[in-house]
């Protein structure tokens, strides 16, 4: 089967886009200094480093930043301080500590020298926070070994009546060897991100095109190879590819691999085939599974075709095809795809 | 050692929002045209690519590899990329001229802010222990320092208003900004009817202290510099801009540890470069009051003519605004208008981190 070229569209359509949600928990090993100030954190205490100047920095830092010797005494200050400097914000973002209308202030605990970030919370009232003001620890409920172990401030004069509403509070940290509590090990930190993912004017053809039940490949001008999905620019020509073409949802396997591990997510039992799929007409091939057949028995140059999905349900993506399986037909010979590995 | 000059600098139009894709190929294939053009090179000439973008900005790893794509790159190039803004990989770059081992080398910077929500996005470049658990914004932090220059006399809301109206009106010269209009303070500050029909000057503290137009708007952008050593740079443009002098410093991380109304390392990269006899300044502020630190700290005069692109406040496409300034710097060379400018970019919180350069007539 052949490439065919077909008609371009008559009038351009927006780019395809999608919410893209990503998140992660970090798990991150703090060392001794900030180790015992989380574990103090813990046990609703807090803890400063004296700098090599005699300055007490809160949070503590690891190495002075004046003289970057290492730092190491550290000592307890109050949870109570004054505010340095204060901005407000409105709309809290998904995260920060107080979920209603609060202030970010740089707070100077009593017996520290530098001042620490975190928010205060005045019941929402912007006019209830001032440079100078007396601030207070509100403990989280449950103390972990985590800076949100600080729920935020609230002022020493006319605190809220109510608590605010908080984000969720992050994962218990892991504590010192044999169960030691004066030091955290390891702090977890869960971070979420929200996008909105785009595919740019080819990639979204190539996904149109897929809802249909067709694999639509795009043409570099400048040297002619056949890309799928298209490209916003040839990697080899930097320039958009253009003329679109028609492919097959047959072609061969190039090159590929045997899963025999598992994982977190994994959809299939293994053993099963990765494989890059070259697409009769195509220059450059895609990964995509291999089944049908023994996993033994797929080899490089091997004919296969796409094996869709029912037709109803069909959308803008590559996993519209389920698998590729193989044909029957004899392989490729490899002087065919040797340029194309 | 070889000198290194600017030869060509374009930037994509400065926009809210883009269809693109975060791998900026969109807005980077256009660009790489014009600076082709400028010089008559093609990207066969190039000797070193080194670019600045940020996977958090992309929201997946390795984001810069597709925007390789637009330059063309097999077979393979000589490559390099830094996760800051793009005046970073032009430090690079210029170093790898400097040491003779290649002698043109392409910059670029790219970045889809607007792709997710930059203010909560850029809280996590602080200390990941003790600071970005709590989500502190960018905006926050530094309405924070603000706060701080303001309360202390440092500066005033009519001074901070003069540089966001100064820049606006500037930025009607310059056709890749994101907005610009003829305003004043008193406009701004509300205290006098406003002749823009969607601004709303009276409920515009979108983080107290910090007014609306004190903030550079969330900006999709991309930006490219040729650089050539001097002796090629000849052959390359009529009027090269001679780098005579780059250097960057950082401070500390600790917020609360520093005077965040000064800028140390901004000093001492200027005092490391000499900006004695500097006509043109673009100073990379994308907060108002962060002009007047930036100002003060290199030392720039009444005569120093600040940001006469409009600068960040018109237009901050993250890790290319920077490359920008010293782009818009170069250009003023490039044009005949000057002889001696300045380009200065910054990175992290509250002008945390800072870049120096200063260009003359070669």
């Amino acid at each position: 089967m052949t490439a065919v070229e077909s008609e371009p569209a008559e009038t351009p359509e927006q780019p395809l886009s999608a919410p893209l949600d990503i998140g992660f928990d970090y798990t991150r090993s703090v060392g001794p200094v900030l180790g015992r100030f989380m574990a103090a954190l813990a046990q609703r205490r807090i803890l400063g480093v004296r700098g090599s100047d005699g300055r007490v920095h809160v949070p503590p830092v690891e190495y002075d930043p004046g003289t970057a010797e290492a730092l190491d005494e550290l000592v307890d200050v109050a949870g109570e301080g004054t505010v340095v400097s204060w901005s407000w914000i409105a709309d809290p973002l998904a995260g920060q500590p107080v979920q209603r209308p609060f202030a970010w202030a740089l707070v100077r605990l009593d017996g520290a020298d530098t001042a620490l970030l975190h928010a205060v919370d005045t019941g929402g009232d912007p006019t209830s926070v001032h440079t100078g003001q007396r601030v207070r620890v509100r403990w989280a409920d449950e103390p972990v070994g985590h800076i949100r172990d600080i729920a935020y401030f609230v002022p020493v004069a006319d605190p809220p009546a109510d608590a605010a509403p908080t984000a969720p509070a992050p994962p218990a940290a892991a504590t010192g060897a044999d169960d030691d509590t004066t030091t955290v090990d390891t702090v977890v930190t869960p971070v979420q991100l929200s996008y909105t993912h785009s595919a740019s004017p080819e990639e979204s053809r190539y996904l149109r095109a897929l809802a249909d039940g067709r694999m639509l490949a795009q043409r570099c001008p400048g040297c002619d190879k056949v890309y799928i999905p298209p490209r916003g620019a040839c990697p080899t020509c930097g320039v958009p590819t253009t003329d679109e073409v028609d492919l097959p949802d047959t072609g061969i396997v190039t090159t590929f691999c045997i899963v025999n591990v598992p994982f977190l997510g994994q959809r299939i039992a293994p053993p099963y085939v990765g494989a890059y799929i070259l697409l009769d007409g195509a220059d450059i091939p895609f990964l995509h599974l291999v089944l049908g057949c023994e996993a033994s028995e797929v080899r490089m140059g091997m004919r296969v075709r796409a094996a869709w999905k029912p037709r109803e349900e069909w959308s803008t993506t590559l996993e519209n095809i389920a698998h590729f399986e193989p044909t029957g037909e004899a392989d490729a010979p490899y002087a065919s795809y040797a340029h194309h590995l | 050692m070889t000198e290194v000059a600017v030869v060509a600098f374009a930037q994509a139009p400065n926009v809210r929002r883009t269809h693109g894709t975060t791998n900026g190929v969109e807005m980077l294939v256009p660009i790489f045209d014009e600076v082709y053009t400028r010089t008559g090179l093609s990207k066969t000439d190039i000797g070193f690519w080194c670019s600045g973008s940020s996977d958090y900005l992309a929201g997946r790893a390795f984001s810069f590899i597709s925007a390789v794509d637009a330059i063309g790159a097999f077979p393979p190039i000589h490559e390099s990329h830094v996760e800051m803004d793009a005046a970073w990989a032009l430090y690079e770059a210029w170093l790898k001229i400097r040491t003779g081992e290649v002698d043109t080398a392409l910059v670029y910077g790219f970045g889809k802010s607007s792709a997710g929500e930059l203010r909560r996005v850029l809280s996590l470049q602080l200390d990941p222990y003790t600071v970005a658990p709590l989500w502190p914004d960018s905006v926050s932090i530094a309405a924070l320092q603000a706060r701080l220059g303001l309360e202390s006399g440092r500066w005033t809301e009519q001074d901070l208003a003069e540089v966001a109206a100064r820049s606006r009106r500037d930025a009607a010269d310059n056709p890749r900004a994101q907005f610009s209009g003829e305003t004043d303070v008193a406009t701004l500050l509300g205290s006098a009817p406003t002749t823009e029909p969607t601004a709303d000057p009276t409920a515009d503290l979108v983080a107290d202290p910090l007014r609306r137009h004190d903030i550079a708007p969330v900006t999709d952008g991309a930006a490219v510099i040729v650089l050539a050593s001097a002796e090629r740079a000849r052959d390359l443009a009529d009027r090269p801009a001679v780098i005579s002098g780059i250097d960057h410093r950082i401070d500390t991380p600790s917020l609360g540890a520093r005077d965040l109304t000064t800028s140390p390392s901004t000093r001492l990269a200027g005092e490391a470069v000499g900006t004695d006899g500097v006509e043109v300044a673009e100073l990379h502020a994308p907060f108002t009051h962060q002009e007047l630190i930036v100002r003060d700290e290199l030392g720039l005069g009444d005569d120093v003519r600040i940001n006469p692109s409009g600068g960040a406040l018109t237009g901050n496409p993250m890790f290319s605004a920077g490359l920008a300034r010293i782009g818009e710097a170069a250009q003023r060379i490039l044009d005949g208008d000057a002889t001696r400018t300045l380009g200065h970019a910054t990175s992290g919180p509250a002008l945390q981190q800072n870049l120096v350069t200063v260009l003359e007539r070669g």
